[in-house]
C-alpha cells in the first residue's frame, strides 16, 4: 500500500544531515530549475495536481498564480509549520528526518515566486524538533545552498525560523502572518487575501511543510510521474497520521484514494484489543466523525470525503473503538477550541464556552433535551458568523457526534430524569 | 499558571547575556520591521532566564524600539511564555484527543499523587511544576509527556515512575 516519495529516506540512518541527504539527491534539482523560467515552474506545479496538505486541499500552483506581477515590493513565502490540529503530526517527520527535502522545496517555491526571504512559521512545542531545523539551515547556508547566491547562482534567498509559543490559531494563515509581524495571533477579515496583501502588506504565499516537501519530487521527476499515484482530482500522495484506539499508531505515505477502513487494517493493524469499530475522525478533530458503514465505503480523498460529508483535511485518521463516551469526548473537543479561540469574535470567544458548559452540564447528569436541542442549535448561530473558521473546526465536529450519537447524549439527560423522578 | 495578567518584578534590571546579545543581532537583520523581534526576543529572555519578568519586557521592548504594551500583549497572549518561574523540571502532560484516548487521565492522576500538585501548580521546593497542555503534535505515540522540553513517547505508569527517578 505504501508509496514512499517523501518518506523515502525517513528510516535512512543520519539522513537530515546533509551530506547524507545529497548522496539521496538533495538539492540536485537546482541547476533544472534555474534553467526553467519561474513561471514554467510554477505551470509544472499546477500540472501535478498537487494539492495544498495543510487541510483545506486548494491546488498549490493556483495558489502561486494568484500573486500580482510588478507591485514593486517584495514577495514572501511563509512554510506553515504550525500543525496544531489534533491528531496531525506528519510535518515533524520530514522536519526532523528529512529537512533538506523541505529546504531544497523552498527554493524551488521562492524561484517560481520571486521571494528572497523565506520564513518558517514552527510551533512552540516542537522544541526539539526547531533545533534539528535550524540545524539543516546551517548546513544548507554552509553548503551555499542559501544566503547571497543559492547554488552559485545569481538568486539571493534567506530563510528565517520563526518560533511560535502555543497558539493553534496561528495555524491559520493570516494569525500566522500576524505572530511573525510581532503581533498577538488573531486573523485578519479577508480579502484582502495573503496573495495580494500578506506578510508586511506585501505579496505572500502560505504553503504547508509537506506541500513544499513534495515539489523536489515533482520538479526532478515531472508531473505525469506524480499523477500516477493518488486519483485523479487528488493526485499524489500524502503522510497519513493514524492514531487512537489501534494497535499500530503512526505516520504511513500512501497514494490519496484508498479505502479508509483497509488502511486503518492493513497499516495500523485495525481496532486494538480486539474490540469494535466504533467511529473514524478522518482528517484532524475539527473533521465530521464517520460511523462504521460510511467508514465502509469513504476512501482516501479530497472528493470521497466530500461525498461523505466529513473533510480529508490533515490526514490526521483517528479510530475510536467502541468504549468511547462520545459526550465525553465532545466536552474534550470543545474544551480544546474554547482554549485555543483567540478572543477576537463575540460567537467563538463565548460561544464555545458556553457550548462547554453545557456539555458539562449534560455530562453531570444536570442537563435536560432542551440543553441537547440547544447546543446543536449553539453550532449553527456560531458556524460561519466569525473572522476566521476556528469556531466552524469546533462546531463541525460537534454537530456531526450531535446528529450521529444523539443516543448518547439522551442517554445522560435520562439518567437526570430518572434522578429527577428518584427525588420526588 | 493560570492567571496570565499578572507581571512580576525582579527589582533587578535585566539584560541579555551574550550570546543571546549576539542572536538577538543576527535575527533583527532578517525581518522588515523591528516588532517581528518580539516573539524571538521573548523566547531569547525565556532561554535565558526560564520566565520572563517585568524587567525583562521592558528591556526587550527598549531593545526592539517599540512600546512595552506590544511586548506585554504578545507575552500574556501565547501560553508558552512563563510570566512567573517554573518548577526546575516543568512536565507538560498533553490533554487533547489521541492523548485522552490512550490513556493521559492515568498519567495526570499519577503524576498529581506522586509530585503532590495539581495541574498548573509548582512543587513547594521549586522542583516540579504540572500543566495539563492541548495536543503536542505525538498523537501516534500518545500518550505523551514533555520535561523541559524533551518529549517522552507511548507513556505508561511504570515509564513514567522510571523517568521521575531520573529527574533531580
Amino acid at each position: 500500500m505504501e508509496v514512499k516519495i517523501l518518506s523515502a529516506n525517513f528510516d535512512t540512518k543520519d539522513a537530515h544531515k546533509i551530506k547524507v541527504a545529497k548522496k539521496h539527491g538533495a538539492y540536485s534539482t537546482l541547476d533544472k530549475l534555474f534553467s526553467m523560467k519561474p513561471e514554467d515552474v510554477t505551470d509544472l506545479v499546477k500540472n501535478s495536481g498537487l494539492r495544498g496538505r495543510g487541510g483545506a486541499g486548494f491546488p498549490a500552483g493556483v495558489k502561486w498564480s494568484f500573486l500580482p506581477k510588478n507591485t514593486g515590493k517584495p514577495v514572501y513565502l511563509t512554510v506553515n509549520s504550525d500543525e496544531s490540529e489534533p491528531a496531525t503530526f506528519k510535518d515533524r517527520y520530514i522536519l526532523v528526518k528529512d529537512p533538506h527535502m523541505m529546504i531544497e522545496g523552498i527554493i524551488i517555491c521562492s524561484y517560481a515566486i520571486g521571494c528572497h526571504d523565506a520564513y518558517i512559521y514552527i510551533r512552540g512545542e516542537y522544541t526539539t524538533q526547531v533545533k534539528a531545523l535550524q540545524a539543516a539551515i546551517d548546513e544548507a547556508y554552509a553548503a551555499g545552498y542559501l544566503g547571497a547566491k543559492v547554488a552559485g547562482h545569481d538568486f539571493k534567498l534567506d530563510v528565517t525560523v520563526h518560533r511560535g509559543a502555543g497558539a493553534y490559531v496561528c495555524g491559520e494563515e493570516t494569525a500566522l502572518l500576524e505572530s511573525i509581524e510581532g503581533k498577538k495571533g488573531q486573523p485578519r477579515s479577508k480579502p484582502p487575501f495573503p496573495a495580494v496583501a500578506g506578510l508586511y502588506g506585501c505579496p505572500t504565499i502560505i504553503n504547508n511543510v509537506q506541500t513544499i516537501a513534495s515539489l523536489p519530487f515533482i520538479l526532478k521527476n515531472g508531473a505525469d510521474a506524480y499523477k500516477v499515484h493518488g486519483t485523479e482530482k487528488s493526485p499524489g500522495t500524502h503522510l497519513f497520521g493514524i492514531s487512537g484506539h489501534v494497535e499500530k499508531p503512526g505516520m504511513y505515505e500512501l497514494p490519496l484514494g484508498l479505502p479508509l477502513l483497509e488502511v486503518i487494517d492493513k497499516m495500523a493493524g485495525g481496532v486494538w484489543k480486539g474490540r469494535k469499530l466504533k467511529g473514524v475522525i478522518p482528517g484532524g478533530s475539527s473533521t465530521p466523525v464517520l460511523l462504521p458503514e460510511e467508514a465502509k465505503t469513504v476512501t482516501l480523498d479530497y472528493e470521497s470525503m466530500a461525498a461523505h460529508k466529513t473533510m480529508f483535511g490533515s490526514g490526521g485518521i483517528v479510530v475510536l473503538d467502541e468504549t468511547v463516551d462520545m459526550v465525553k469526548l465532545v466536552k474534550n473537543l470543545i474544551d480544546f477550541y474554547h482554549h485555543e479561540s483567540c478572543g477576537q469574535c463575540t460567537p467563538c470567544r463565548e460561544g464555545l464556552g458556553w457550548m462547554l458548559k453545557i456539555v458539562k452540564k449534560i455530562l453531570a447528569s444536570d442537563g435536560t433535551i432542551d440543553d441537547v436541542n440547544l447546543l446543536r442549535e449553539l453550532c449553527d448561530n456560531i458556524e460561519m458568523k466569525t473572522v476566521c473558521v476556528l469556531s466552524a473546526a469546533c462546531t463541525m465536529p460537534v454537530r456531526s457526534y450531535l446528529d450521529k450519537f444523539r443516543h448518547e447524549f439522551e442517554a445522560y439527560v435520562a439518567t437526570n430524569d430518572s434522578l429527577a423522578a428518584e427525588a420526588k | 499558571m493560570s492567571d496570565r495578567s499578572q507581571l512580576i518584578s525582579t527589582g533587578k534590571p535585566f539584560q541579555f547575556d551574550k550570546e543571546r546579545d549576539a542572536e538577538f543581532e543576527r535575527l533583527i537583520k532578517r525581518y522588515p520591521t523591528r516588532e517581528s523581534m518580539i516573539l524571538p526576543a521573548l523566547w531569547l529572555i525565556q532561554e535565558q532566564e526560564g520566565w520572563i519578568s517585568q524587567e525583562a519586557m521592558a528591556y526587550a521592548a527598549d531593545r526592539i524600539g517599540t512600546f512595552a504594551s506590544k511586548v506585554y500583549e504578545a507575552a500574556t497572549f501565547y501560553t508558552m511564555y512563563n510570566l512567573h518561574p517554573m518548577g526546575k523540571n516543568h512536565i507538560c502532560v498533553c490533554r487533547t484527543l489521541s492523548c485522552w484516548l490512550r490513556g493521559k487521565q492515568e498519567i495526570v492522576d499519577y503524576l498529581k499523587n506522586e509530585i503532590g500538585i495539581q495541574p498548573g501548580q509548582i512543587s513547594d521546593d521549586g522542583k516540579f511544576s504540572l500543566e495539563e497542555v492541548e495536543c503536542l503534535g505525538h498523537c501516534g505515540s500518545a500518550p505523551v509527556v514533555q520535561v523541559n522540553g524533551e518529549f517522552h513517547e507511548n507513556m505508561d505508569v511504570d515509564k513514567l515512575k522510571s523517568l521521575l527517578a531520573t529527574l533531580k
